[in-house]
């Protein structure tokens, strides 16, 4: 694969972000939807960080362990290794993509199972694994509720922690009815869009499902170096199913997750929970190492585009992060564009730095998402890895091809900035020229006054104006 | 070159020369944190209890402290709560179990017998153990189950099962509808930093804040998916 996958189809890779941004800003009711959910859960986070003294201590606590851990990645790679190896796990490595999709289906077919359940998880987002196990002839039925409404509704996850936010509870009740019949137990009937009713009908949805597939998969937030225990936080309990039940357990984790000691959880089971959920802690957390109760486990670890990032001074910072999604939820941006724009599974700030970083600049969207963001710094703010977004948007800028228009247009300005001679003499035929120059520049230069006015140039500039009155006394 | 070695030549590749990075753990209850080190906030009330709940006359008030907190927080995420002496946690487990109308209990190995049955014959239950172990298809039949816990967390509202006596395997408190979970004054600690001392990593753990909740719709948190909908704590002091 010449390019790394981040599991979107390709239509949305087509169009620049502005493009993907002016067809979502026209959808007054995805508009409505983003701004209720964003506004909900920002005034909860706020809630429950406030309530803790000590939170910019937690903040540059788990700042500080992830730098440590990404300087020696290697080490704590090889530790961790060996601990999952010790408790009884098997520990597969992907380079990318295809790697990671190639050994969990092997691992699938090998237990003779045709259907596995799974977890919410990012990475297996990211690396596309329900499709890839579909071409092998393997059903993945996601569990989550909101994995659930996405995949039902054939549709694109649209944020990291709620991927359904995009929708509202009336069109979750017509995808649960018109859909659970061909992936399972169909809805009740007399369905209402209460959403105690449509998380009851998922209950029932997927109990047996639960109680009778024997393969499982998932992510894991944090796997520790020192012990080989892997961690997931969860609100619903479908984690714990998964977890549990299954006789066969398969992990992808990417590789940045690791924590170096068992200590390092009451730092991080702290910034999580408040931070995503806006919880002071998610309902169920679970962790395990190894083979656990009589389970078979493995772990497979996952690069794909990572350490390219980790190569980078500055924008490796993104690999701090522990997916909560609280930049999303912060950002005026996201909350009008909403994350389909992004055309990534990472969305948001935090996609908007994550996502070219991954796969590179090659495509016009990559290339525009360094620009998808005001720079206001409300990520930076509630990020609770302080990863500074606006800086690695900023050098991500530097870094992007840009329009030869601009090119020509900034190496010019560059000439003239360059002498004070150069600078006056172009100050006095603009002021000579002011009369000429259009409200709207032509052809390719239009890009920028589409959006911009051009200011009144007046008709002397403030260096001939002070030679000319002695600095006004004249 | 396997994939192994590539990866971890990239990383090491990546990183070569960069600088490495202190940990500063200026948080309440960060153990062996540096000396001299300040730490923010309500450390004097806070680290008092940090170990536990610890006896004395000061300890005492700080206990019933912590024991307020739990409840409050565990309230705060819809789980039913009862603060009662050790001596009387049977009277209320049996009536809880009337008040749910729940005929048929798990009861993991090594649940102490005296938060069962009381001697004054009220409304009687069945208990059901789990060796040999139940199948899924029998746990999900089962009216509840009955647990201790090896941690709770006050300020969090947390409880945590670590599958030791009293707590059972993972799944006997995942498929029962009901849990009911007595607390033990002496398990309960401050924050989240004094759980993690407390408990082993090779242990399976499960941190159980409130019922199964979602947050799916719209942001919206509606308590009971696919966990037990209902969770009943018992604070024995």
């Amino acid at each position: 694969m010449s390019r790394t996958f981040l599991g979107m189809p390709a239509r949305a890779l087509e169009r620049g972000f502005p493009s993907n941004a002016a067809i979502a800003v026209g959808d007054s009711q995805l508009r409505f939807n983003l701004r209720k959910a964003t506004r909900t859960i920002r005034g909860k986070r706020a809630a429950v960080v406030s309530e803790l003294p000590d939170w910019e201590g937690l903040r540059q606590a788990g700042k500080a362990i992830k730098d440590h851990t990404l300087r020696n990645l290697d080490r704590y790679l090889e530790q961790l290794e060996a601990a999952v190896t010790a408790a009884g796990g098997h520990v597969h490595w992907a380079a990318d993509a295809d790697e990671a999709n190639r050994i969990v289906a092997v691992l699938v077919r090998a237990t003779g199972e045709t259907e596995v359940v799974k977890v919410k998880s990012m990475a297996t987002q990211e690396i596309g694994l329900n499709e890839a196990l579909a071409a092998e002839g393997v059903t993945a039925y996601e569990t989550d509720l909101a994995e659930l409404i996405v995949q039902l509704g054939d549709d694109w996850p649209s944020h990291i922690l709620v991927p359904a936010i995009h929708r509202n509870r009336a069109e979750i009740r017509e995808i649960f009815q018109e859909r659970m019949g061909e992936w399972g137990r169909p809805a009740p009937e007399d369905l209402t869009d209460d959403p105690r009713a449509l998380a009851e009908a998922a209950r029932l949805h997927l109990r047996e499902r639960f109680l009778s597939t024997k393969v499982a998969i998932s992510g894991a937030n944090f796997m520790i170096a020192e012990t080989g225990t892997l961690v997931v936080l969860e609100s619903e309990g479908n984690g714990r199913m998964c977890l549990t039940l299954p006789r066969t357990l398969i992990s992808v984790v990417g590789i940045e997750k690791i924590l170096p000691t068992w200590r390092d959880l009451e730092v991080f089971l702290q910034l999580l929970p408040r931070s995503s959920t806006g919880e002071r802690m998610n309902p169920y957390t679970s962790t395990w190492t190894g083979a656990t109760e009589g389970q078979e486990f493995h772990l497979v670890l996952l690069d794909n585009g990572r350490t390219d990032v980790l190569a980078d001074e500055v924008g490796r910072q993104a690999l701090r992060c522990i997916r909560c999604s609280a930049c999303l939820n912060v950002c005026p941006v996201y909350e009008r564009a909403g994350g389909h724009a992004y055309g990534s599974v990472y969305p948001g700030p935090i996609g908007a730095i994550l996502t070219p970083q991954l796969r590179g600049m090659g495509s016009e969207l990559d290339r525009s998402l360094p620009y998808a963001s005001s720079l206001c710094g409300a990520c930076y703010e509630v990020c609770p890895v302080a990863i500074d977004i606006p800086q690695v948007l900023v050098d991500l800028r530097a870094k992007a091809r840009h329009p030869r228009a601009e090119r020509l247009g900034m190496a010019a300005a560059g000439w003239i900035f360059n002498r004070p001679e150069r600078l006056a003499r172009a100050q006095r035929a603009g002021g000579r020229l002011r009369r000429f120059v259009p409200k709207r520049l032509p052809g390719p230069m239009s890009a920028w006054t589409d959006t911009r006015d051009i200011p009144d140039i007046p008709r002397e500039s403030f260096r001939d104006w002070w030679d000319r009155t002695d600095g006004g006394g004249r | 070159m396997n994939s192994r070695d590539l990866i971890l030549a990239r990383v090491r590749r990546a990183v070569a020369g960069a600088p490495d990075a202190e940990v500063p753990r200026a948080y309440r209850g960060a153990t062996g944190a540096v000396a001299g080190s300040t730490v923010p906030g309500n450390a004097g009330a806070e680290s008092a209890v940090a170990g536990g709940v610890a006896t004395g006359d000061g300890g005492r008030a700080a206990g019933e402290r912590l024991i307020d907190l739990l409840a409050e927080r565990l309230r705060d995420y819809r789980a039913i709560v009862h603060v009662v002496a050790e001596a009387e946690a049977a009277s209320v487990v049996e009536e809880a179990l009337a008040r749910r109308k729940a005929a048929r209990l798990v009861v993991p190995d090594g649940l102490p017998p005296s938060w069962l049955h009381p001697r004054k014959a009220g409304v009687p239950y069945e208990t059901v153990g789990d060796d040999p172990e139940l199948s899924p298809a029998d746990l999900d039949r089962v009216d509840g189950v009955i647990t201790g816990c090896a941690v709770a967390i006050a300020e969090t509202g947390t409880i945590v099962l670590d599958a030791g006596p009293g707590q059972g395997r993972r799944a006997l408190t995942l498929l029962p509808d009901y849990h009911l979970c007595v607390v033990s004054a002496d398990r309960i600690v401050a924050g989240v930093p004094d759980a993690v001392a407390r408990l082993s990593p090779e242990r399976p753990l499960t941190w159980i804040s409130g019922p199964s909740a979602t947050s799916d719709i719209e942001l919206d948190r509606v308590e009971g998916v696919h966990g037990p909908r209902t969770l009943e704590v018992v604070i024995a002091t």
